[in-house]
């Protein structure tokens, strides 16, 4: 077993919520979204995600349980084989819908994140900016309950960032939870927000 | 609030955002989407290669089992077919009186289909390779022959014949062939064994280089696993994509090593009823027969095609499978 990277943590995202995640580099930010995402198992302690013991989730009920929570990866996890809009609408596709029922949707969603003329092209085309944005647009289209963004804007220009918060910041408008990693204090002091700081592995919250 | 409620109220609200441009945008949506499992890329590319050679090996080494085993039957059959009372010359005997009753004899048991005395001239044709032409046999203490039909299905009691013709005519031997028919029955079945350990063989390498080359095509794919089961994709989903890929790869390489090999077959069956009737045609189909694998052949290379289609597929569903708890662990 490795080193403990977390311990004595603990602490409740409210629905509707909207905080950032910060801490110097290596403080496990990725970690805990990573566990809150449900893609790590805690080595000790309780995660209850939406009610529910994480340590009693099945195999089976993992999938359903995930499709409420939306993750922005770091490294975007965009398909090279996919267009930007399959790749956005990959999360409606997996689930065995129509094509025609969430088009519109997928295409709304596309220039609301500032992609309509780019839902064409294959990620390898894209800007770091863009596949960040077509990372953020998969992770929105299903309306997630809770979003998970890790560096969100790690790979774009300050007025990008801003842009991309705007947007974080409309989604939480419309119910949904945001949790964004970041070590951008630029950009957290834009938004009067709750701030959970990571340190050695300790969690100090500031509402 | 509800999740219907919450939903709407996010659509309607991008929906103001978007405006009327997603009617223009959704007119370019002509083409069908990509497949969920990347088309190509080298490594399935190389399986597919891979497939369609072994499946062709493996086809071919089916084909000449057929081949040999068909081969051995028929030699059996046709050796078993006949039997021959041999009269060798002696003084003061007349051959073609014992010839006659020889054949007497041997007519008179169930089971012979006919017997015919070998006559001179035919006696001097079959000895010509070795004694030259203009032979006169008059002159040489040369055995005769009667060849003695029988019913492979139901053969005639050859010891009481053999006894009679003892009594009848005491120059008289039969030869039944027995020795020849047991010694080439177990070189026969010597041969379609070797030739079935040959294609257990075969089909084994087929089966693990397969598992191999889909596990290493599988490998380049591991990232669309990843991303599947992370946008909420369950494991049936992601396994049953996988397995069509495959299965379509997988009759892709083996549907083409399958008609190589039949290309083969049928090129060979060409030649041989070509070269009907010439010194190396004949002796070919002596050795192997007409070349031609016949109608279980051609099952048994459809049969193999399909078997190693399913194991491609079966391969990556369970490669699915095993990265999934992996990631989940």
């Amino acid at each position: 077993m490795g080193p403990e990277i977390l311990r004595d943590i603990s602490f409740r995202i409210p629905e509707r919520s909207f905080q950032f995640l910060t801490g110097p580099s290596g403080t496990g930010k990725t970690t805990l979204l990573r566990l809150l995402f449900m893609s790590l198992k805690p080595t000790r302690g309780l995660i209850t995600i939406f009610g529910k013991d994480r340590s009693r989730i099945t195999r089976e009920e993992l999938p359903l349980i995930r499709r409420n929570i939306g993750m922005v990866f770091q490294d975007f996890r965009l398909l090279d084989h996919l267009t930007t809009y399959e790749n956005v609408a990959l999360p409606l596709r997996v689930r065995g819908r129509d094509e025609s029922t969430y088009r519109n949707d997928v295409i709304e969603l596309l220039k609301w994140v500032g992609l309509g003329d780019r839902m064409h092209v294959y990620p390898q085309v894209l800007s770091g900016g863009e596949k960040q944005r077509a990372a953020i647009a998969r992770a929105l289209v299903e309306q997630p309950r809770i979003l998970l963004a890790d560096e969100p804007t790690g790979n774009v220009d300050p007025l990008l960032a801003r842009r991309l918060l705007r947007l974080f910041i409309e989604l939480n408008r419309m119910g949904t939870a945001v949790v964004i990693a970041t070590h951008d204090l630029g950009l957290m002091d834009q938004v009067d927000a709750r701030r959970m700081v990571l340190s050695e592995g300790r969690l100090e919250i500031y509402d | 609030m509800t999740s219907s409620v919450r939903r709407t109220g996010f659509l309607s609200q991008i929906r103001i955002i978007g405006g009327g441009l997603a009617g223009r945008a959704a007119r370019q949506f002509g083409r069908t989407q990509s497949p969920i499992v990347p088309r190509d890329n080298v490594a399935s590319r190389a399986m597919v290669l891979v497939i369609a050679i072994m499946t062709f090996l493996s086809c071919l080494t089916l084909g000449a089992v057929t081949l040999v085993r068909d081969t051995a039957t028929t030699w059996q059959t046709q050796i078993s077919r006949e039997a021959t009372i041999q009269i060798k010359p002696g003084d003061d005997f007349d051959m073609e009186e014992a010839l006659a009753k020889a054949q007497r004899v041997a007519s008179t048991y169930a089971g012979v289909r006919s017997a015919t005395i070998v006559d001179l001239a035919a006696t001097v044709r079959l000895l010509e390779p070795w004694l030259g032409s203009g032979l006169d046999l008059e002159t040489l203490p040369v055995p005769r022959l009667v060849i003695v039909t029988i019913d492979p299905t139901s053969p005639p009691d050859f010891e009481s014949m053999r006894e009679e013709l003892k009594q009848t005519v005491p120059q008289a031997i039969l030869d039944d062939h027995r020795t020849w028919v047991d010694r080439l029955v177990a070189m026969a079945n010597t041969t379609v064994t070797i030739g079935v350990a040959v294609l257990a063989l075969t089909l084994s390498a087929t089966a693990l280089t397969v598992i191999f080359a889909t596990r290493g095509a599988m490998a380049g794919n591991l990232h669309v696993i990843e991303v599947l089961h992370f946008v909420g994709a369950q494991a049936p989903f992601i396994a049953r994509e996988f397995r069509r890929h495959f299965l379509v790869s997988g009759l892709r390489g083996a549907i083409g090593g399958g008609i190589a090999a039949v290309i083969v077959f049928v090129a060979f069956s060409w030649w041989s009823s070509r070269n009907l009737g010439t010194p190396e045609g004949d002796q070919a189909s002596a050795l192997f027969g007409n070349f031609s694998i016949g109608a279980s052949g051609y099952a048994g290379v459809a049969i193999i095609v399909v078997l190693i289609a399913i194991l491609a597929a079966v391969t990556s569903h369970f490669t699915v499978i095993t990265y999934l708890r992996r990631i989940e662990a």
